[in-house]
Formats: C-alpha cells, structure tokens, sequence
C-alpha cells in the first residue's frame, strides 16, 4: 500500500467565492495514487482547510469512516494546529480523489501513521498565513502576533483580529513551505490528547440517515444479488421469465461474472421498485449452478489433509536459526503442542451495500469502502471505464473490521446500474449473503515443539504451519490473503534455535484481511505456547516473557532491497515491548491477587501494526465450563500521542470483545465449497450480558512517532484469555472456538 | 393491502403485502431510515422499535400484525436527540460505527420505562437481544445507568 508520505508536498490558497480562505495541501505523488494513472500526475488542489468570512470552520475528513473514529481524529489534529476551538469546527466528508487528498483508506491501521505530520502541518500553514494577514494589517511583526481560539492577537497593542476577517486576506499570500513550517510542541496542544466525542454521535443517536443503507438517490430501483453459494460457481440456467412476473420487479438477469472474486463473480441480479419485492421475489428464484472445482472442499477434508502434513517436513521453510534437532535432543524439557484455528467472517453489522447510477458513460457510485481506491481499480477493469468516467462518494460505513477493503459489492451494485443504464439502484445484500460470501479470516494449524534447559530457559522453538494458499503463475505455492506467519514474529530472534516451516493446502475459498490480520490467529497460538513452555519450565509467565525479551536479538536475513525489516515488516523493538508488559503487570497488579478456585489470571503480549501491547485477562470459570471474564487490562504503545483518548478507550474495550467472539463462538465451517453457518444464530458474537464488568486501557506515550489503534489492542487478548483459562482449569485448550469443547459464557 | 399505522404519533395509510416486516414499511414506505437492517431474523436487534412501549424486533413483524398499536422509532422518541438516553449515549460517546446504536437506544429506553434505577444484571437480560459488533457494552451500561440518575434527578426537580 502507499502509505509513505515521502512525496513532495506543496501548499496553495485560493479566495472563495464571496470571501474567505481555502487552504489546500498539494501532493504530488512519487506513484500513481491508487486508482489513478501511474506517474506524471498534474497537481490539483487538496483542501482540507476552509474558513468563511462569518468565522466558520471546515475541516475536512479525508479517509473512510467505519467506527474507528478517523473523521474525528484527523480534524482534530488539523485544528489543534490551526488553533480554533473544537466546537467552532464543522467537518467535511471528501470525496474519493487519492491524487487530490492522498491515500485514502482504512486498513492495517495506518490512517494515524499515514496522516500525522501533513495534517498537522496543513493546520500550521493556515494558522502562519492567517498571523501574516494580521501583523500585515496591523503593521507589526509577526512574531508578536500570537493565535488563540480562532483569533490572532497583538498583546502589545491589545487588538485581535477573528480568523474569519482574516481568512480574505491571508488567501492572498504566498503559502509557506510546508516542511518549514512550525509545529507546536506537544505541551501546547489544546484538542490532541484530549476527549472528544466522535463527530457524528448526535446523528447516530437520533436516527439520521447517515449510513450507506439509509442513502437514496430520486427514481432509485432496489436489488438483490444471488451468487453461487459455491465459491467461483457460475449460472447454468435460471427461471428468469418467471421472476420477471412477480409484483414490482423491474428487471432480472444473469451476470456472467469473471473469475476475480474480488470483483465481479456469476449470478442473478433481481431489480424491483423496493428491496422487500426483490428479495421476496429472489425466494421463488431456482439457479441451476456450474459449482466449479471448489464444490470438493470442505474443513472437514482440510483438517485430515493439515494432520497428515503435520508430521511431515514443511514444503518450506520461513526461517531457520541454529540447529533445532539438536538443541531439542539436548533440553531438559520438551513440550509439544498442536493449535488450531477455524475461517471466521467479520460480521459487520451493516450488511454490503451500495448505491450507483449509470449514464452517459459515466458512473457516480456512494461506497462505504475501506479502499476506495481498490474500489475504482475494480470498477475501471470489470467494467471497461476510465478513471475520470467515475464520480466516487464516500458514505458512513457500519462496522468494517476488514470485510470493506474488498469491493466485490461495489463492482456489483456498478455492474447492475451499467445495465439498468439511467435509472439508479441501490444493492443491499442480506445477513446470508454476507455469511455466504465474505472474504473469511483462514483458518490455519499449528505443530509446535519446544525446548527448556535445566534453568527452564527456551533453547528451542520449532513450529510446522499449516495453512492456505495456491500456485502461482510459476507455480511455487503462496499463501492466500492474510494466511501467512512471518518469520519475524516473536519469539523469532530471542530463541537461539528456531525454525519455522510452512506447508500450504489448496484453497478455493476466499480470504482476507480481518481486524489484527495474521494475528488474530497467530497471537492466540504463539502466546498460548509461549504460556505452555513458562508453566512447564516453572516460571511465571510475564516474568518468563520479559527473560525472552531480555536475550539478544538475533538479527533477521537483510531485507531485500527497499523493503523496511528482515521479513518486510517494521523492525520489532524489544524494549517498546517489555514496557507495555511492566505496565500490564502493575495494573493489574500481576502475581499480587490470591486466586480461589476456578479463577484464573493469564497474560499475553504482540506486535501489530506498529503497536506493542500487552493484555492481563482474569476469568472465572464454573464447574459447567462457563466462563465470566471479570476483567481485562490492557497495555500499550502506540507511539507519542495518542490523539484521541475518548476512542482510544472505546477501541481497546471493543477489542477485548471482539477476541472473545473469536474465543467462544466464532466458526464459519466449509462444507462441499459453501459456507455452513447462515446468520447470526450460528455466528455468535458477545453480548453484553457475557461482557467483562471493567476494561482497563493503559497507554505509555513513548518517543515514537504515533501509529494506529484500530487493530493491535486485540491479538494479546486472545492469548491473555486462554492462559487465564488455564489457570483456572489446569486444562490448555488448544483449540478455538472454546465452544466445541464444551465452554460457553457464564 | 392497506393499512393505517400509528408512527411516532402520525397517523399513516400504507398499501403494502400483509406480511411485510415493519421494518422495511418504515425504512422504505415511510422513509424513516433510523431503524436498522442487521440479520432479518431478530438475532441482532438494530430493528429494534417500540410497539405500546414494549420492544421489538421490526425486522420480523409483520405490518398485519401491528393493528392499533402504537409504533416509535428513534426518530420518534424525541425531536432533538434530549431524551435521556439519547443524551446518555452522547455524554459517553458510545457508538464506534453506530450501526445498532439506535436499536440499543430503544431496549434501553424501554427498559428505563419500566425499571427506572436498573442493576447491572438488569441491564445484561434487557440488551442481550442487542448485538454491537463494535464491543460497546460497557458504555451502554454506563449510559444506561446515567439515563437512570439523570431521569431521577429530572423527577426530584419537578417534585
């Protein structure tokens, strides 16, 4: 992805009609923004920055917003900078123009790191022409101007001068360069680091209609999309006329579809005058399907084919230090542990939608897309247009959790209104659509074998990963989205011998990024026998993590060339890491609690998305294996500022629910090719009445530059969880969901 | 078929199949768009408005079956986001995405209709029907309870 904002950045100002300032940010950017043309981009305006005559000020929100807070977060930071007071500020919603406003997107956390220093730097250029408008009006220097609230003031003189006076003036000036411009010190922030609710909170509270759900166009007919409940599968024949007849339906037809998943697959698209018409219409709709290759693929059939690879050498290895054989003939102690996780689905509540109108040629499309610029990628090579034939707005989206960065709903409501040609149409999937169709978090499985010396120190650490993937073009198997393990996770680099091997099984099923990708598997095996290797050898387990953390790092191969760490990733800090397992461990006052029976404390730890945390989960547990988790702390280290602390603690408190969904409950299982589990009675997510009582976020602001908090806060849950469970039981559970061994929530 | 419903205290006539959810004759007949699409089988309760003041999932009740009763939604249980546990929900900033936020609302004011100063465990067997796949609970008991402090206070002024 282009996150890097190593491109050169140029200001301009324009005059508003009527008056006023308009402050925009030019990029140009090193490569072809996402869904742009590659290189040679003509600049055009970005503005972030708008101030009316009457003082008003609009801030605009340039990436998508799915409940992680980014349209509040991103104003906040222009307008501390801008010096304004926050409830002076009006935000803005741009429109999906990556060439205009820079990378926009919500994934893999990257929207803070991304949009730190332009941002703050957009609003300190406002503010330094807005003082040099005002010391020109007065006739003084500016260096004695200072700013406040939406003024500029003259403290020798007394006099001040409110933006919106201002605004007219300073957009005649020369912009500044914004790399020389000043930004404050963290001491004089007013609004960073502070809690502001989200901008939208009224609206949500009282019903607007602000979703992608609730958006309608005048004349806009309504439609239902029925795939192959088979992944890839194809129309055969269908009862088309049959459909037509049935009350308000306007339009039925077979979509071929290609062969891309993420774009634009085979089925029967119904139009009606509402949506209730189009799906009842769809009940009586009969497809005969050309079920394709993955009909045969089952999780049955891939759990018998993953254990009889277990015992195998892996096809390939990830990493290798030292001589594992060896070092595990030679410890005190070994412990052998086989983990497994099933495919999930994200679940958001919004189910996919999308509202399009097609004419002339030209497509105007209202997406609640994690990636827009994927989005019109996929519009532009599924349906013959060109960058500029497309209008592409950016709507409220309900829950993204990863299943919006891909745009198979969008490619199709696009497709549908391409045919419709004129009139608009809104696609609305139902809950079975989604369950069916999501591009699932892989499952994978785990054959782990380690070594303890006599002092119970880790000597060794082998692990065979069985996962998911195809042959590509050449013919080597890769791993599918989001089902690999780098050979930079911890413990690599702090186990003298270790080796880490992978073998891939076939899969025709789609897959991809879900919250904390990777590591919402990962973290929970990886912590859990991390666990398993501290109780065998004696230790406690936070103090066994720091003793890890506390061996030399070994460095991993050199990274190929413009890659950032050894295995493509940041480069994991162990220090950042032993700070947010202290702070867990004094928070939760760690080892000072007496533990009765059937209660448990369990602790875990992992690097995501440039985040460090640390989670301490303490639970109970009853002699029906239900289980209360009483209360989780958090740790973590996201960097210098955290911008927005109201959030931050919302973020972290979902989180910890979320990794309890992925403990208890979820399971998406593939029979014959087809998803098995339809809606949410057999898809579990908590509910408040299996919440914890108390969550507590703690964060400790390093001097690192901030990253984000969508993800990172919750792969060390998972592992704190099924540690405190075993604490409690005596009994490791090796297996998610805890479901199908017999526990549920108390 | 046609039917007179009573919406947020408006009289309404719909001609729509009887056995249509209310949810989609507010959503798209009668263009109120705060009740929510979840699951259509009243698993997640974002449908969630008031029939009588009694909660119910809108996503699996039939516009025949509404009669006489009275409906509230969202936009119906005040004018300008004051009622309490509208004002709850903003003083804690509760939603992340929003999405079920408005059914949650609606159990919940229901349930201070009722048990004005609700336990914790009140709370858990009012909302279970509830789902936030955002992981808000927390701050729904916290609103909740401060609905409940609040409307209290509101009563002790008036006596």
């Amino acid at each position: 992805m282009q996150t890097q904002m190593n491109r050169r950045s140029f200001l301009n100002v324009s005059a508003l009609a009527g008056g006023g300032m308009l402050l925009g940010l030019y990029l140009r950017p090193t490569l072809g923004a996402q869904g742009g043309p590659p290189a040679a981009v003509p600049l055009s305006p970005n503005a972030f920055v708008r101030i009316t005559p009457e003082g008003l000020v609009y801030i605009t929100a340039k990436n998508p917003e799915v409940g992680q807070g980014i349209r509040t977060s991103l104003p906040m930071v222009i307008a501390d900078e801008l010096d304004v007071d926050w409830s002076s500020v009006h935000y803005e919603q741009a429109d999906v123009n990556q060439v205009k406003y820079g990378p926009q997107s919500a994934g893999g956390s990257t929207g803070t790191p991304t949009n730190w220093t332009p941002m703050r730097q957009v609003g300190a250029a406002a503010r330094q022409m807005l003082v040099a408008a005002a010391a020109a009006t007065w006739s003084v220097p500016e260096a004695e101007c200072t700013t406040a609230s939406g003024q500029v003031r003259h403290a020798a003189s007394g006099r001040t001068l409110g933006y919106g006076v201002l605004a007219t003036r300073a957009a005649a000036l020369a912009p500044p360069d914004l790399a020389t411009v000043k930004l404050k010190e963290k001491k004089d922030y007013k609004i960073i680091g502070t809690k502001v609710r989200g901008v939208d909170v009224a609206k949500i509270v009282s019903g607007q209609p602000i979703f992608a759900i609730d958006f309608t166009v005048p004349g806009m007919l309504s439609a239902v999309f029925h795939k192959c409940p088979v992944f890839g599968g194809k129309v055969a024949s269908a009862n088309i006329d049959e459909i037509k007849a049935l009350p308000g339906v306007r339009h039925v037809f077979v979509v071929e579809g290609g062969t891309n998943l993420t774009t634009l697959v085979g089925g029967v698209a119904i139009v009606a005058d509402t949506w209730y018409q189009a799906k009842t219409a769809r009940e009586k709709l009969k497809v005969t399907w050309n079920e394709g290759a993955t009909a045969s693929q089952s999780s049955a059939g891939f759990a018998t084919q993953a254990a009889q690879l277990a015992p195998q050498t892996p096809a390939q290895w990830v990493r290798q230090d030292g001589d594992v054989d060896a070092a595990l003939k030679g410890a005190a102690k070994v412990v052998e542990g086989a983990y497994s996780y099933p495919f999930v689905s994200h679940a958001q509540l919004e189910p996919e939608n999308c509202v399009a109108k097609f004419e002339n040629g030209k497509l105007e499309i209202w997406a609640p897309s994690q990636t827009p610029g994927n989005a019109l990628q996929g519009l532009m090579s599924t349906l013959g247009l060109q960058l500029g034939d497309i209008t592409m707005h950016q709507v409220r989206g309900g829950g993204g959790f990863g299943r919006r960065l891909t745009n198979d709903y969008v490619v199709e409501t696009a497709w549908i209104a391409k045919v419709l040609n004129g009139t608009p149409v809104k696609l609305l999937w139902t809950r079975e659509d989604d369950m069916a169709h999501d591009f699932y978090r892989p499952g994978g499985f785990h054959t782990f074998k380690g070594g303890l010396d006599a002092s119970g120190k880790l000597v060794a650490w082998r692990n065979h990963f069985v996962t998911y993937g195809a042959a590509n073009a050449s013919g080597a198997m890769t791993t599918a989205n989001s089902a690999s393990y780098g050979g930079d996770e911890f413990p690599a680099g702090f186990v003298p011998n270790y080796a880490l091997g992978q073998s891939i099984m076939t899969l025709g099923v789609p897959t991809g990024a879900m919250r904390a990708p990777r590591s919402n598997g990962l973290a929970f095996v990886i912590q859990s026998f991390i666990d398993e290797l501290a109780h065998a050898g004696g230790k406690d387990p936070l103090q066994f993590r720091l003793d890890l953390l506390n061996m030399p790092m070994i460095a991993p191969p050199a990274p190929p060339a413009g890659g950032r760490g050894g295995f493509g990733g940041p480069q994991f800090n162990a220090s950042r890491m032993k700070g947010v397992l202290e702070l867990a461990r004094e928070k939760s006052a760690w080892g000072k609690t007496t533990l009765t029976r059937g209660r448990g404390m369990g602790v875990a730890c992992h690097f995501s998305h440039s985040g460090y945390f640390a989670a301490v989960a303490d639970l109970s547990v009853n002699a029906s294996k239900q289980i209360q988790v009483n209360k989780v702390w958090v740790a973590g280290d996201i960097g210098s500022q955290v911008i927005n602390p109201l959030n931050a603690e919302n973020q972290v408190e979902g989180s910890v629910i979320e990794a309890m969904s992925h403990l208890m409950n979820w399971e998406i299982t593939i029979d014959a090719g087809r998803a098995v589990q339809t809606n949410y009675h057999q898809y579990q997510p908590t509910r408040i009445n299996q919440a914890p009582t108390a969550v507590e976020a703690h964060f400790i602001e390093s001097s690192n530059p901030p990253t984000g908090l969508g993800e990172p806060a919750l792969p060390p849950v998972l592992g704190a969880i099924m540690n405190a469970l075993y604490v409690a039981t005596g009994t490791r559970i090796r297996t998610v969901p805890l479901a199908k061994s017999g526990y549920s929530w108390a | 078929m046609s039917y007179t419903l009573t919406v947020n205290g408006r009289s309404s006539t719909v001609d729509v199949p009887a056995e249509m959810p209310l949810l989609w004759v507010l959503r798209d007949v009668l263009n109120l768009k705060g009740t929510k699409f979840g699951c259509g089988m009243a698993q997640c309760g974002a449908c969630t408005v008031h029939l009588n003041g009694e909660p119910i999932r809108s996503c699996m009740t039939p516009v025949a079956s509404v009669g006489a009763r009275k409906v509230t939604t969202i936009e119906g249980l005040s004018a300008d986001a004051s009622h309490p546990v509208q004002q709850a929900w903003i003083a804690n900033d509760v939603p992340q995405c929003g999405y079920c936020q408005a059914g949650q609302i609606m159990s919940a004011a229901a349930l201070l209709a009722k048990k004005p100063n609700p336990t914790d465990a009140d709370i858990d067997t009012a909302m279970a029907g509830n789902l936030c796949r955002c992981g808000t609970y927390l701050r729904i008991r916290k609103a909740i309870h401060d609905a409940a402090a609040a409307k209290t206070e509101v009563v002790r002024a008036a006596k």
